[in-house]
């Protein structure tokens, strides 16, 4: 186990770095530059420019940039400086995260809590009226992309029913995160539905469940020990696996519900041409990645004992 | 005891109703021994999910090919005398006021028209590309193994490592102009590794297969073995990816035009976005929109979902 | 092992309520409803077993030797499986008209299944002790510290080496022969009146077969349960079985004491299989084999379901499904508990 991990981690090293040096070359290759659009349209004279950006490092060939970006990433966890303000991109992504953390962790209880039960009354249907209906309701919520779904929210419950506000307003109330958490969660808590259903279904007629029922376990335990025990490791690696997704921020969700999140502070600073924000909040989601899928990893082999590390 | 290793589980679950077994799960109780893919269109011909699915993706290339059999209005054209707060007249189908006037006095009708043709473009085209480079990749990953493996599934893993909606936005948001090429080729960059990955457990599971050690122990040669024996065996994961996902990039485009980073001219998701802030005094700009997008995408899902089933034994 | 010593004391076993057999079928059908029609995969069966005695079904796959055992067992998928009319009276009940409680209580309790493939049909992520353990839980209510010691002792009594320290393993870690003597332990935990064996050592190496067998006999006697033994293996039947049952497209072909329908087979069909084993003193020979293929059960021939393949069909074979009628010796004098369903019973046996 301790080898798995550490080889791993030695795997993790090239893609890092492939995966910053991947978004550091598309970041670059855009035209503008954040320096020049501090200044408006107006421009400010050559020479402030000039300054500016041999400041900021930008007047050097990009491997330049890009090696000292990584030694002082590697060596003083300093993920670059927010041009447009100053700060360092550790402070802005300190202010985001909490509130990606609420609208995340809203998202991944309603997914969880709603996709599994709906799964399981799927699969242990299936086949019946319950399960063509559950199957229909989940490919129409895949089917219709998210801001589409938040519009209609947002129209429905805020603008007609008067429920919610359309927007959210204060970070802190946990309320308000419920509609934005529900559009987000949406997608996800159809796919967790399927593989469930999936999952449950395949596994019900696995001879082991045959056994199960022939030593005359009563039905709830059959399906709440032997069937969930086995069913739920799919389930559970793609939960854990959309945590880490939903840490990274839902750009569409915070942008239409006006949130202040990861996913928003990155759509500005692209739209803002701001490089070293970016850079610095995609390397951190990077890490946050790769560990989440180390971690889902390590859950299989502690769910299916089948799992050897070679 | 089995050896059951860690990818090999893996695999399995990730693909879990994907792999291309070959014994039928029902004891074979028909006379003519059907293959897999006879036995999938036998499937796919009883359900209702295909059905209406690809009665709809006809209905929808119909559209894109012959816009103007469907409307006489042009989708750019604005006539201002049309008031965009002229309600919707649902009552005359496929007239230029049926669905109503945007805030420039265009037709809604026109546009859905016009805008199916971006979307499908973009899908199929993403998916062309996609399927081709990461089946390629996850083919040779698959078949050559050791090193070459090492390297690709690395180099997947470094373009999977960033989430594919920011990756496009970054791409896209280099381009002013933004052609059905240029969204294509953003999303495509971001978009092949899935096929990939799919592709490489196919192969690797094919590899080990008695038919494909019996041609290599009859001397067949490596393109042989992989095009005639692996590939046909290892594709229906990956058309069953495929078909989802050609639906998952329409839906894509569509998001990125809401951010502002989709494709210039004519489109659903541009005209959605826009809607968007106008959602209060003309909920139709987007509504109509809104509808044939998800109506597409549902289209492409349930046909993927429809395959997915056929051509799973174990789904029987 | 002074425990064992207990729990190991055969209690003496009766038959049924009124001392008639342990187990019986009567006419009982199955049918499987599916996508290209109406399967009938068990057509009319009849068979008995008492306390101590051993019965072989002997047939192919696809002849619904386990089907019946499924539906005696209740654990029939229905739907699509029903069965329209039968009864399975077990100590002279109905177990077809019992609730789906009374028939949990018997299963696993009174009647046991052992299964062919013990690596799938063991829950893969449950430790052994676990799921043997489970017996004892779920049926008397044991504790968990307590079941895991009953598991230990049962994995003793069907010699598992090492079995304390075994005990929370997984199914995966054992060999095939350990995991089938694994499925036999948990059929005998609770020391039941009847075990049904679905083909046990089919998945198994030659060698390691005539091991489990032999436990799984050694046990029976000891216990003096009745044992239903499916297999499609000839050689397996000879030494342990008491009777034999021979099916064929749902139905009972022939009935016979083991040694008998060695000696004297009274259907065309059981010749065949006798006449497939190969033999050392037909050395040289071309192997005898069965021309054809089992039928569909979807298209059933007309009349005898054997004879598109019978050596001896006729036209009557061809037009009424022939009973299963008792077997006499040709002076007319009786042969117990012989019969077959063959309109040529009497040339087959004696000429």
């Amino acid at each position: 186990m301790g080898r798995y991990v550490a080889r791993r981690l030695l795997q993790m090293i090239p893609v890092f770095f492939g995966t910053t040096l991947l978004i550091f070359l598309m970041v670059y290759a855009l035209p503008g530059d954040p320096v020049s659009g501090l200044f408006g349209d107006k421009g400010g004279s050559p020479q402030v420019i000039a300054a500016l950006k041999h400041e900021y490092g930008l007047d050097l060939p990009i491997y330049e940039q890009y090696f000292n970006y990584m030694r002082d990433m590697i060596l003083h966890a300093d993920f670059g400086t927010q041009i447009a303000s100053g700060r360092p991109v550790t402070d802005v992504l300190g202010d985001a995260f909490p509130v990606t953390l609420r609208l995340a962790g809203l998202a991944f209880a309603f997914e969880a809590v709603l996709g599994l039960t709906l799964g399981v009354l799927s699969g242990l249907r299936a086949g019946r009226v319950t399960d063509n209906a559950i199957l229909l309701i989940t490919l129409l919520l895949i089917s219709v992309p998210v801001f589409v779904l938040g519009f209609i929210l947002q129209m429905v419950f805020a603008d007609q029913l008067g429920w919610v506000a359309p927007s959210v307003n204060d970070d802190t109330d946990l309320t308000q995160f419920i509609l934005p958490a529900v559009v987000l969660g949406t997608a996800s808590l159809a796919y967790v539905t399927r593989l469930t259903r999936t999952s449950i279904a395949e596994n019900l007629r696995a001879d082991y469940i045959r056994t199960a029922v022939a030593k005359g376990l009563p039905r709830r335990r059959v399906v709440g020990v032997h069937l969930m025990r086995n069913s739920l490791i799919p389930v559970v690696t793609y939960l854990g696996a959309d945590l880490g997704a939903l840490m990274g921020g839902a750009v569409v969700t915070e942008h239409i519900f006006n949130i202040h999140g990861v996913g928003g502070t990155i759509a500005e600073s692209i739209v803002r041409r701001e490089g070293t924000t970016l850079i610095g909040l995609v390397t951190i989601l990077v890490l946050v990645y790769l560990l989440a899928s180390l971690l889902v990893d390590l859950l299989y082999a502690v769910l299916d004992p089948r799992i050897r590390y070679a | 005891m089995p050896d059951v290793t860690k990818t090999d589980v893996k695999d399995a679950v990730a693909e879990a109703a994907e792999t291309p077994a070959a014994a039928p799960a029902t004891p074979a109780k028909s006379e003519k021994a059907r293959s897999l893919w006879g036995d999938a269109w036998a499937d796919l011909r009883r359900s209702w999910i295909f059905i209406v699915s690809s009665l709809l993706i006809l209905f929808l290339l119909t559209i894109t090919f012959f816009p103007g059999w469907f409307t006489s209005t042009d989708p750019i054209l604005g006539d201002l005398s049309k008031h965009y707060l002229q309600k919707p007249k649902l009552g005359e189908i496929g007239s230029a006021d049926w669905l109503g006037y945007d805030q420039q006095g265009r037709s809604v009708y026109a546009r859905v028209i016009y805008g199916t043709r971006a979307s499908v473009a973009v899908g199929f085209g993403t998916t062309i590309v996609v399927t081709l480079a990461g089946g390629l990749v996850g083919m040779i990953a698959g078949y050559f193994g050791g090193v070459v493996d090492s390297i690709l599934s690395r180099l997947t893993d470094v373009f999977f490592g960033i989430p594919f909606l920011l990756g496009t936005m970054v791409a896209l948001n280099s381009f002013e102009h933004r052609t059905t090429w240029v969204v294509i080729g953003a999303l495509g960059f971001f978009g092949w590794t899935q096929i990939a990955r799919v592709m490489r457990g196919a192969v690797i599971t094919t590899k080990q297969a008695d038919y494909v050690q019996a041609a290599k122990a009859l001397g067949a040669s490596t393109p042989r073995i992989m095009f005639r024996h692996i590939l046909p065996n290892s594709l229906a994961p990956v058309i069953v990816v495929a078909t989802i996902s050609l639906g998952v990039y329409i839906g894509a485009e569509a998001t990125l035009s809401y951010l502002g980073l989709g494709l210039s001219g004519v489109s659903w998701g541009n005209d959605i976005s826009d809607g968007g802030n106008q959602i209060r005094v003309a909920q139709w700009i987007m509504l109509y929109p809104s509808i044939m997008l998800s109506i597409t995408v549902l289209a492409f899902i349930m046909l993927g979902e429809a395959v997915r089933n056929a051509l799973d034994p174990k789904m029987r | 092992m002074t425990v064992i010593e207990e729990t190991s004391v055969p209690s003496p076993r009766d038959g049924g309520a009124d001392g008639g057999p342990l187990l019986e079928v009567r006419d009982l059908h199955v049918e499987f409803k599916t996508r290209e029609g109406l399967v009938k995969a068990v057509n009319g069966v009849n068979y008995s077993v008492s306390a101590g005695e051993t019965l072989a079904v002997l047939g192919e796959s696809g002849s619904g030797k386990s089907v019946t055992a499924q539906a005696v067992m209740g654990i029939l998928d229905m739907p699509p499986a029903r069965i329209p009319q039968g009864e399975i009276l077990f100590r002279g009940q109905d177990m077809l008209k019992m609730s789906a409680e009374e028939r949990r209580r018997i299963r696993g309790q009174r009647i046991a299944m052992i299964f062919q493939d013990a690596l799938s049909s063991l829950n893969p992520v449950l430790s052994v002790g676990y799921q043997l353990g489970e017996m004892f839980r779920v049926h008397q209510g044991m504790s968990k510290k307590d079941a895991k010691a009953k598991a230990i002792e049962l994995m003793d009594r069907v010699k598992i080496p090492a079995a304390a320290a075994r005990v929370n393993d997984y199914p995966h870690q054992f060999s095939g022969g350990m995991r089938q003597r694994i499925m036999i332990a948990m059929a005998l935990a609770l020391e039941p009146d009847l075990i049904i064996a679905d083909e046990p050592t089919t998945a198994l190496d030659v060698t390691v077969q005539a091991q489990v067998m032999e436990l799984l006999a050694e046990l029976q006697r000891e216990y003096n349960m009745g044992l239903i033994l499916i297999t499609h293996d000839l050689g397996v039947v000879a030494d342990v079985a008491d009777k034999i049952a021979v099916m064929y497209a749902g139905r009972i072909v022939e009935r016979a004491p083991v040694h008998q329908l060695y000696k004297r087979p009274a259907h065309p069909y059981t010749r065949g299989l006798l006449d497939s084993i190969p033999r050392l003193d037909h050395k040289g020979q071309e192997l005898y084999a069965i021309k054809g293929l089992p039928p569909n059960l979807l298209r059933m021939p007309s009349g005898c379901a054997f004879n598109p393949r019978c050596p001896k069909a006729q036209d009557i074979c061809r037009e009424e499904i022939p009973a299963l009628v008792p077997v006499t010796e040709q002076d007319g004098s009786e042969l117990v508990g012989r019969a077959s369903a063959c309109h040529f019973w009497k040339e087959t046996i004696h000429g």
